[in-house]
This record gives structure tokens, sequence and C-alpha cells, in this order.
């Protein structure tokens, strides 16, 4: 955008600036080009202070502060940069919490900076104070109030470090009002780290060697993968040990996209509405090796009955999700790219033909009752799978897959497929509706030359929706799909099966969601039938800049499979 | 099966940090019986001493969460075998006619208790110990008429060689080793 203001020049060392300025040119030091946020009184300095670098640094301005989270969360995850996000203090800063919850959760790493009211004003109940630090601090992996200004480079310069080494997380960084307006004398030195913070623990060369002996003896050996495998780039890493081994490797929902999903040795979803053989042969491996994944509740179902008969190899950055929920036999600490290196080293080339037909023989059971009439069904009403296949087809599986949550979630990451790593965006932690939106402009704004595709609930949609309004602005050329059932249909599902079909408070009388959209500024259609949805999809994507798609489907068809809560992951059910 | 455990955690001199680690016990739904914050005997370093009654596993498992809080150096769980723990429980009784001071003194004897000082109409008492000897004098000091009691967190130090040294040389050495990477 073009501005009236003449841009600076970044400032040489030991320059005196305002602590304003100085978030500015941190920021610029840590390679930031985007922030999403939103200005008000007690960041007004900060604000101030961006319009004249308006040229190195985009800011996005959402609708809302949770979409400047959200979208900042969906930058990350495609680019595995940390997200900026800027918020004034009270509100703003609240409105921060559901994502900051989600990122930390999902091990996102953001940095996040909130105005505060001035400090001598700290603790009278001003206008706009919230104390932020206590309210972030069960959902930040660290945070830090910044009351003078010469703390704000060193403050910035560890936040960058903390939220984006380790276990990545979110951060927050509260500067009083204050500390923007005054000077400092400025200097910029990058976190490299500091003694009671260790990131990257050492690895024990002997679990190495007792985790490869157990591998190579192995009779059934199971590997299940998780984000970890993205978050430390050890995609390419991953896939030589699965090939290396034979092993065949099962994905949670935040692992999806780290294996293409049509390798021969990736046999598919883990957990409550997982792939029917991952889930069941969990309970007849005899080596599990878990690598970067944390065995959620959703992923094990009861823990009681959990691959008791298995030996377990764990491959994890955190220190305290080894022996968290499954009692592990080799635990080995670090990060997963360079303990899969050690590992490949030591473990035989193999193959598991016998093992691996298992999974096929069930699998095929499983396309025959479920998977089949969702991608090609022969009822009158559009399924959510078939949508999907559609999409797969007409992205040849290159696209960036944002999702809400709820039915349409577990159907698109059952069915969509990737080629490319950090291609599968979604909130699976706090499982947090509202998300897709900002997340798919985050995306694609973290990955412009990707094809990048929000797929949202009816439900979920109206949670955000405000953030048509900053598409509509920044033109970012998202493709949202709305599969609308007319229903919280996750919750229905759950209605029906588990309290008797009482569908209390779950049915949705919905806006015209064409005419909303249009009402934005953004093309849009609605496709109901077969026929037509080939060409509502062709359209959308042939689009040059965004479009919604509404595609109204089966109004109360469930997902399946299931592992009902409080099961065990072999009772999964098909039906 | 409960037991008391007492953790030692040694932390960075920061704001902030008592909340972060005290929010960990609550999400877990446990109760803190006592807690300590005050200087180690290393430069710029807190130590916090958490009480609570706990399983061993739940016990293994909040210690991890804690020792993963950045700023957080380390965190040590002992149970009562293993540390040398005390106590100090202060005592106010009003001294009027009715009070014999023989007795009094008699009690404060037998409980190795000892007058801390005398203000005006009161005797503040006190005794260090642990919370059973300091309540067995509360109930025997109840008929002379107690004003006011207080009672501190527990302190302790373990009954082995402290490790925590080694493992603050380890941890600088190791971000020396991560900085010059
Ligand atoms: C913020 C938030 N509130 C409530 C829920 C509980 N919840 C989970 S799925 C779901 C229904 C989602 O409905 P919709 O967005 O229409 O998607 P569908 O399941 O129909 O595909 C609800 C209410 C949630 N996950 N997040």
């Amino acid at each position: 955008m073009q501005t009236l203001t003449a841009t600076k020049e970044i400032k040489k060392k030991s320059q005196i600036i305002t602590g304003a300025e100085a978030v500015i040119l941190s920021l610029l030091e840590e390679g930031t080009e985007t922030i999403f946020g939103y200005p008000g009184g007690a960041i007004m300095p900060i604000y101030d202070s961006l319009y004249g670098y308006q040229d190195r640094l985009k800011h996005v301005l959402t609708r809302h502060e949770q979409g400047a989270i959200h979208a900042a969360q969906g930058f990350a995850r495609v680019s595995n940069m940390p997200g900026v996000v800027f918020a004034t203090s009270g509100p703003g800063a609240t409105n921060l919490i559901t994502g900051l919850a989600d990122a930390k959760i999902d091990s996102t790493p953001l940095v996040c900076i909130t105005g505060q009211v001035p400090f001598s004003l700290l603790g009278t109940d001003a206008f706009q104070e919230t104390d932020v630090i206590s309210l972030s601090m069960p959902v930040t992996k660290w945070n830090y109030q910044v009351t003078k200004p010469e703390e704000i480079p060193a403050a910035i310069a560890k936040a960058f470090y903390i939220a984006s080494s380790g276990r990545p997380g979110p951060v927050l960084i509260d500067i009083t009002k204050d500390a923007q307006f005054a000077s400092l004398s400025y200097d910029y030195k990058k976190c490299q780290g500091f003694r009671s913070y260790n990131p990257s623990p050492r690895i024990d060369e002997n679990k190495v060697k007792e985790a490869a002996e157990l591998i190579n003896n192995a009779k059934r050996p199971y590997i299940l993968f998780g984000q970890g495998v993205i978050l430390s780039e050890a995609e390419k890493e991953f896939q030589a040990f699965v090939e290396k081994t034979g092993i065949p490797a099962a994905w949670t929902l935040l692992g999806l996209s780290a294996l293409p999903t049509d390798h021969p040795l990736n046999v598919g979803m883990l957990g409550m509405h997982g792939n029917y053989g991952p889930n069941k042969l969990t309970n007849q491996c005899d080596v599990l090796i878990a690598v970067g994944m944390r065995f959620d509740d959703r992923v094990t179902g009861n823990l009681a009955r959990y691959a008791k008969q298995a030996k377990v190899i764990h491959l994890e950055i955190d220190p305290a999700e080894i022996n968290k929920n499954v009692k592990t036999d080799v635990p080995i600490l670090g990060d997963a790219k360079k303990s899969l290196q050690m590992l490949i080293e030591q473990c035989h080339a193999n193959e598991h033909t016998d093992w691996l037909e298992q999974f096929e023989e069930l699998n095929d059971l499983e396309y025959k009752k479920v998977i089949q009439n969702e991608l090609n069904p022969d009822k009158e009403g559009l399924t959510m799978g078939e949508v999907i296949r559609r999409v797969n087809d007409l992205t040849d599986g290159d696209a960036v897959i944002v999702t809400d949550v709820g039915q349409h979630q577990m159907v698109a990451c059952r069915y969509a497929k990737f080629k490319k790593t950090k291609s599968n965006i979604t909130s699976g932690g706090l499982g947090t509706m509202g998300f897709c939106l900002p997340a798919a402009l985050g995306a694609k704004l973290g990955a412009p030359e990707r094809q990048v595709v929000g797929v949202i609930g009816d439900g979920g949609f109206q949670m955000t929706l405000q953030e048509l309004g900053t598409i509509f602005q920044t033109q970012a050329a998202v493709k949202i799909i709305i599969l609308n059932n007319e229903f919280l249909g996750m919750v229905r599902q759950w209605q029906q099966l588990f309290f008797d079909k009482r569908y209390s408070s779950t049915e949705l009388v919905n806006p015209d969601f064409v005419a909303v959209t249009k009402g934005f500024g953004i093309e849009a259609s609605s496709v109901a039938e077969r026929e037509n949805l080939d060409v509502g999809l062709k359209t959308m994507f042939d689009h040059q800049g965004p479009y919604l798609l509404e595609v109204k489907v089966e109004k109360e068809d469930n997902v399946f499979p299931m592992v009902p809560s409080g099961a065990s992951v072999d009772e999964i059910r098909l039906e | 099966m409960k037991k008391i455990f007492t953790i030692v955690i040694f932390t960075e001199n920061k704001i902030g940090l008592l909340n972060r680690v005290t929010s960990l016990f609550t999400q877990r739904h446990i109760n803190i019986e006592s807690l300590t914050t005050s200087e180690s005997e290393y430069d710029g370093i807190h130590r916090f001493t958490v009480v609570i009654e706990e399983t061993e596993e739940r016990t293994f498992k909040v210690v991890r969460q804690i020792e993963k809080q950045v700023e957080v150096l380390k965190a040590f769980c002992f149970t009562d075998e293993e540390t040398v723990s005390s106590e100090i429980a202060l005592y106010k009784i009003k001294l009027d006619d009715s009070v014999d001071s023989s007795s009094l003194q008699a009690v404060m004897d037998k409980h190795d208790a000892h007058v801390k000082e005398e203000v005006g109409k009161f005797l503040i008492i006190e005794k260090t110990g642990l919370k059973q000897e300091t309540h067995v004098l509360f109930e025997a000091l109840k008929p002379f008429g107690i004003q006011g009691f207080v009672r501190s967190g527990r302190v302790s130090l373990s009954k082995t060689i402290s490790t925590f040294s080694k493992h603050l040389q380890e941890l600088e050495a190791h971000s020396k080793e991560i900085i010059s990477q």
C-alpha cells in the first residue's frame, strides 16, 4: 500500500530511540515481515512507530484479536516461523486467550505483544487494565511484563528464542505505555540460550542403541507419528527411517502431511475417528515407536487397554511427555531430526510384508463399510467425503487444507491427500471452533504461492466470520468451503449415538451465507446437488481472488469409524 | 497411595514464577499443604519448598511439569525419610491472674519451647519442630487461653549430597555450548 510518509532507515546500533521504535526494530532483527493485530489506546505508540516502517513490515488489521492470533497460528504453521501478534491492553489482550491456549497445546510458535496501562497505573483498575500476565500464565510457554524501555530488545530476543526452540509455543510480552514512550539506547543481540531453559536435551546414544535393537528384532513393529516430525523439520529423515525399516506408520491429527498420504507404508490415521486398522492393530503390535507425538486421549482411547502387549519407544523433545500417559520402555529424549538420524544408522533394512497385509485387510473392510459410501455415495444427498475427494482431484493433492472443528474436520483429515508437509492445519488439542477462517487467511499470507483451502462447518464459520472483512481488505486468495449440514454436526452425532437422539440446541437456522459473503465484497456461490458440485468447485478454484463456496450436505450423516469415549482402540466401531 | 512429598525447586529470581508454579498444582487439583520461598545457597537463585500429599506417580508428573517451566532450573522431590525438616510455630498467651506461670513454664519445658518475647500483657512463645510437635504444644497450651497461633511453612534439606551444584554447572556449560554453536 502507498503511504504518504517517507519510511525510515533502519537505525544503526546504540542510537537513542523510543521503546515503541525498539519494538519495531527488534521485530525486524528477528526477520518478521508480517504482523497480525488490532490497535487501541495502550499500544498506540507502537502502532505509531510501525507507521514509519510500512515498507518492511506488513500489518494485517484483522476484525477481532482472536482473528489476529488464529491468523498468526496459520501463518506460523505453514512457514515454521513464529507468528507475531499485536493487541492493546484489557479487552484486546483478553481476546487473545483462546488463541494462546490453542497455540500452547498445539505447540505453535507465537510472539504476542500487548500494550499495558502506564506503570504508575498498574494495580489501580485503570481504564482497560487487566492483569494479562496472570491471565495468560497457564496458556503461554513464557510471558513477561516490560516496564522499562531498556528491557525491550532483550525481552523480544528472548521471546523469539523461547517461542521457536525446543517444543515451540506461544509467548507474550506486555509493555507498559510509558515504556513505549520513553527512550533507550538501542542495541540488539539475538538470544542464544540461558541456563534455566534447555530446549534441546542431549540425545542418549545408549537409548538409541536399545531402541534399534528392539526395532531390529521386532516381528510386528508399528510407528506412530505426530507434529514433532514437522516441527523439527525431520520429514526427510522420518521417511528414510520408515522406508529402511519397512515399518507401517500411522499419523495423529497434527502429524498428517509429514509423510505423503499415498506412501505405501502410510497406513492412515489414529484416534477417535481415525482408520480401522491403525486403531485395531495398536493392540497387536509388538514394538510401538512413537515419534514426536504425545499420546493424547483422543489417540489412545482407554489407556488401561492401550498397547499393553507392546514395548514402547518414544522419541520426544519434551521430558514431561515421557511416561505421562503411556509407560515407555525406551525413551529417546531430544530433537526428532537428530534422534532419527542416529536411529536410522543402527536399524537394519527390513520388510514386514505379512504384518503390512493385516493393515491392508482391515483397510479393505473399512473401505467396503465406510469409505466407499462416503467418497462415492449412491444416495441423493451430498456427503462431506465426496467434496473432499473432488478437492483432492482438483488440487492434485497439493493444497494446504485448513479445517475448523467438528465432523467436517474429521472427514477432511481422513480423506484429504497430501504430497507436501505443513499442509494440514487444524486446531487439534484445543478443538477451537472459529479457528479455520482466520487461520486460512494467515496460512495464505505465510505461503502465498500455495493453494489454501479452508473447510468449515456452518457452526464454526459463524464464530469468526467477521474475518471475511480482513480477507476482503487483504484480498488474500483463500478458498473457503462451508460444509453446511444445518447442525452443530459433531455434537448432534453424539446426541444421536449416546443421548437417545435428544437434539438439545444443536439445530442451526442459518443466514444466507452467499449473501453474507457477497456483502463483504467476496465472490461466493452455493451448491446442493451432485451434478453442480464440480462446477462449483472449479469456479472457486478458477477465480482469481478469495472465494467462498457453500455446499449443502446431508443433514444427519455421521462420521465413522469411531472409538466411543472410554472404549479401547480395538473396540473401534465401523457403524 | 498418597503420602507426604517435599518438592524443592530451584529457580531464577523472577516475578510471576511463583504464580506459574502454583498454578500447575491448582490445574491438577493438588492441595499445597505448605509453601516457602527463600534465597538459596547460590547467588541469584531462589528456592521454593512445597509440601503436598499425593501419590508418587502424580507427584513425579507434576515435578516434571514444574521443571519444564522456563526459568526453573531444577526440581527435586523427597519423602519425609529423605529430609530433615522443620517449621516454626508462635503462640500468643494472655498473662493475667488466672495463668499459673509455673505450670506454663512446665509445659514449655516439656515441649522444648521458649518465650520469644513478652509484650505488655502477652507472652509470645516459640517452638520449632514438625507439624505434629507444634500441634501437640497447641493442645497443651489451650487451657491457658491461646490468643493467637501461627505456623510457618516447612523448610527442608535433604539428607544426601546435593546434586544441584553439579546440575547447575552442567546447565551453564550446556547453554554455553548451544551459544557457541
Ligand atoms: C469454541 C467451541 N465451542 C464449542 C465446541 C464444541 N463443539 C465441537 S464440534 C461442534 C459442532 C461443530 O459444528 P459445525 O461447525 O457446524 O461443524 P460440523 O460438526 O457440523 O461439521 C461443537 C459445538 C468447540 N469445539 N469449540
